[in-house]
């Protein structure tokens, strides 16, 4: 009998794979993507065509899905209350909403077109929107898009109460926000719990569409079921696991943008260099954002079939605001000024990122070209800020990241320019994957800038400050991992929240960005580009800031 | 024999229940926090991490998490993923897949491999002999994923002979895939035919059967070739074991959604449950057929009793 070696010996190969496995750990900041429109011409309109996506992270339950991948599928299947402009992301009344409207930006009556249906025949009424909304946000559902309702009276009612260490110690009091009511099947009022102007450009986000009746029903069930939406396409399999999901197109949609194509399938790639290799060897449509090394070559192989778009996506580098050595607001401004970005994004990037000059990205209405002062790249002005103030340049900083998602290089660069600026040696933190380094973060555990990124949920500016730097986002509640927090620039924040109208909103949010640009509680680095290909088969790509491809409208070449 | 087997089948459950604690501890063990992960840059309130924590039995001590674990998975329950897809799900998908693949990877180490192995053996010293040897020793140094990227740009994407990557187009498409798994354990496979048949043909009993008047043909493949396949059947056996949950370079290369890639993910994410589920798998078959190759030794030498 030879069994024990052989136990050993399997045990040991089973055991040999989980570390080398583990390894590898890792996880990738947001995409970006935007604007462009090829081709044109009719075309076969019952034809089919495919796609490259990620693999999703969560089921096709637009109440669970925060990131691109997931969310690509998720905005095939479904619609929502408004879309947004393809010229200045402004709101547009092309969804389910006849008109979002309201007297005091506190209480806002939502009324639906006529004649919308779910995938299974069913109509879409005021009902689906509120009973979606409501399971979203009730904690026991364990909905990762849950905090997009927290502006709607009632929503801390549906949370479960927890302590300091994250043990439920009393369930959520109520299931359905006092802040929703139908008022019939075409009508439902929304009360906020603050007056916020700009509530209807965040309703064309995934966290806020409807869902039909039969998901209600039994949510666990279908999660895993053949989704039910009410977009231009339905499903008519659940998603394959690693291998994807084929859509074809519905043919009783209300909407005013049909699907162009008869259907688009999503396939699944781990790696998105094999996706390239795919649509080069022609066995796939569309890539919408190729890898890196790909782009310089890209351009000549695929010629007029490449477009680059402006994504939402906005990489900073954060300071922590809680170590008194970065408490000096000079210390912060002049280890911006001391970073040449248009160097790092032209070496490392290929151009895939372009310099950011403000805390909010070119793609939302109020973006101002350079007003970051102190972005401005001026090695001369950095190093003589320095001097001025009592900074240990003997000391290195410490620069922090996450590992495993590309961020050794270009975080590497910055620190070399740092050096050679401003005299300060600098050590990488880059050994921990996202599951440590966020928690850390959350803990007032980094000692020195570190790596942050930021998708806008919708196209506003107030989504990239209230989220990111107000006092209210602090961790555990929100993003704000600087820990930031300035009395004057909440203020603006929610007088800009309660503006009349959205001009005046704009103005007081880019008056809170001017505290910010002063303040510099992070330094600003990157904006991204996306950088999509797709095959002589099909026309008229088009993709939005959110990175996601506006699938409807593609052609498929006849 | 059958007893022998019943033995040995039975045995593998304190290895099973071992391996799972085993690999149920290691993942428990991995730093971070996997429901913090998900939500990424963006908040999760602390009542929804809560909500997760409970679904998933996070906040229980291991010894509590992995009873529970076991409780389920002798009522036939896997567990779920984090995205609330049953284990049992992703493996009855992602296993077939994975099957074909390594299948397909063992035909072309069994006729490749062997058959080179044999004729380098019977002409030692030969041109043919010396090509195998440089050619094995080429694959053996190449990385896999060298390997992969190259063949598949080369064969797919500018000669398009063979699908670039998936599978959709069926047996065809697992062809290159196949023959780059295979690639490394193939050379070993010839190397080891080959020096096995060497030796063996140098035995007593081989000068024997020659003197005795048998054609060489016989003595080939009755007495000499028999005899020496018995560590290339062992070195084949653990194979397929390892090339079931080792695939993952080559999975993920020619994007084939098999055990490997799940396994990879599902370490990344901390999801304890699919980890547990798919390697206990993977250390039952790797059991299982070492018993094969152990049961094929009886057949291969008959001086080889197991009682």
């Amino acid at each position: 009998m030879r069994v024990p070696t052989r136990t050993t010996r399997a045990m040991a190969i089973a055991m040999a794979g989980v570390f080398a496995l583990s390894a590898c750990g890792g996880s990738d900041d947001g995409g970006g993507s935007g604007d462009g429109a090829t081709g044109g011409g009719a075309g076969d309109p019952d034809a089919t065509w495919s796609m490259y996506i990620g693999q999703p992270e969560n089921p096709l339950v637009p109440g669970n899905t925060s990131e691109t991948e997931g969310g690509q599928v998720v905005d095939s299947l479904w619609t929502g209350l408004v879309q947004y402009s393809r010229e200045d992301t402004s709101v547009e009344y092309t969804g389910v909403a006849e008109s979002i409207e309201s007297d005091d930006q506190q209480t806002w009556t939502i009324t639906l077109k006529d004649g919308w249906t779910f995938h299974d025949g069913t109509d879409v009424t005021a009902s689906s929107f509120v009973d979606a909304w409501n399971y979203t946000a009730l904690s026991d559902n364990a909905q990762q898009n849950s905090y997009f309702f927290g502006n709607i009276e009632g929503y801390d009612d549906l949370q479960a109460e927890t302590d300091d260490e994250g043990n439920v110690v009393a369930p959520p009091a109520a299931t359905e926000m006092s802040g929703l009511e139908v008022v019939d099947d075409q009508t439902f009022t929304v009360t906020l719990t603050s007056p916020f102007a700009q509530f209807p450009l965040t309703l064309g986000y995934t966290a806020f569409y409807p869902m039909s009746q039969a998901f209600l029903d039994d949510p666990e069930g279908m999660a895993t079921e053949t989704p039910i939406g009410n977009g231009p396409f339905m499903a008519e399999a659940p998603l394959s696991d690693g291998q994807g999901i084929d859509l074809v197109r519905y043919d009783d949609y209300a909407g005013e943008d049909a699907a162009q194509s008869g259907g688009v399938s999503y396939r699944i790639y781990t790696d998105v260099n094999t996706a390239y290799n795919d649509v080069q060897g022609g066995n796939l449509d569309l890539v919408d954002s190729i890898p890196p090394d790909a782009i310089a070559s890209a351009q000549d192989v695929f010629g007029d079939r490449y477009l680059e778009s402006p994504s939402s996506s906005f990489q900073y580098l954060g300071y922590p605001l809680y170590d008194p050595r970065f408490e000096d607001v000079r210390v912060r401004q002049a280890m911006s000024m001391a970073i040449d970005r248009d160097a790092i994004s032209q070496a490392i990037f290929q151009g895939s990122r372009t310099a950011a000059d403000d805390f909010v990205s070119p793609v939302v209405n109020g973006y101002r070209e350079g007003a970051c002062e102190y972005c401005q790249y001026d090695p001369e002005a950095a190093a003589a800020l320095l001097a001025e103030t009592d900074f240990d340049t003997s000391q290195p900083i410490e620069l922090w990241f996450n590992s495993g998602a590309g961020h050794d290089a270009w975080v590497q660069a910055v620190g070399n320019q740092l050096r050679d600026n401003l005299g300060v040696d600098y050590t990488l933190r880059g050994d921990l994957d996202f599951a440590q380094y966020l928690p850390r973060g959350d803990d007032k555990g980094f000692t020195g800038p570190f790596r942050s990124g930021w998708v806008m949920d919708y196209p506003s500016m107030q989504n990239y400050l209230e989220p990111l730097f107000s006092t209210g986002a602090q961790p555990p509640a929100g993003s704000n991992n600087t820990f930031y927090s300035s009395e004057e620039f909440d203020s603006l924040l929610q007088q800009g929240n309660s503006a009349a109208t959205d001009d005046e909103a704009v103005e007081l949010y880019q008056q809170a960005d001017d505290v910010l640009l002063e303040d510099m509680p992070a330094i600003p680095m990157f904006f991204s580009v996306v950088q999509s290909v797709w095959s002589e088969n099909i026309s008229n790509v088009y993709v939005d800031p959110f990175t996601r491809v506006d699938a409807a409208a593609v052609t498929v070449n006849s | 024999m059958g007893r022998y087997v019943a033995r040995r089948l039975l045995l593998t459950i304190p290895v099973l229940i071992g391996a799972s604690f085993l690999i149920f501890a290691m993942v428990y063990a991995l730093p971070g926090d996997p429901i913090r992960a998900l939500a990424g840059d963006r908040p999760l309130p602390a009542s929804v991490q809560a909500a997760l924590r409970a679904e998933y039995n996070l906040d229980d001590p291991l010894l509590v998490q992995y009873g529970k674990y076991v409780l389920g998975l002798v009522q036939g329950d896997f567990g779920t993923d984090f995205s609330g897809r049953p284990v049992l799900q992703t493996i009855s998908e992602r296993l077939p897949v994975t099957a074909t693949l390594t299948g397909v990877a063992i035909v072309f180490e069994i006729i490749i491999g062997i058959a080179a192995g044999v004729l380098a053996g019977l002409r030692r010293g030969s041109f043919f002999d010396n090509l195998v040897l440089v050619t094995t020793t080429l694959l053996v140094s190449i990385p896999v994923l060298v390997l992969g990227f190259v063949s598949q740009y080369v064969l797919g994407v500018r000669l398009g002979v063979v699908p670039v990557a998936g599978i959709n187009e069926g047996l065809y498409s697992y062809l290159l895939p196949g023959l780059i798994l295979a690639a490394i354990s193939l050379a070993y496979v010839a190397r080891l035919t080959r020096t096995s048949l060497a030796d063996s043909l140098r035995a007593d009993y081989v000068r024997t059967a020659r003197a005795k008047g048998l054609d060489r043909r016989t003595v080939v493949v009755r007495h000499t070739l028999r005899n020496s396949l018995i560590p290339v059947v062992t070195f084949i056996g653990a194979d397929i074991g390892s090339l079931l949950g080792g695939a993952i370079i080559t999975e993920s290369v020619f994007n084939i959604p098999g055990l490997g890639r799940a396994v990879f993910e599902s370490i990344q994410r901390q999801e304890g449950s699919v980890v547990v589920g798919v390697i206990t798998l993977l250390v039952f078959f790797f059991i299982f057929f070492n018993l094969v190759v152990d049961v094929l030794y009886a057949v291969l030498d008959p001086r080889i009793r197991y009682e």
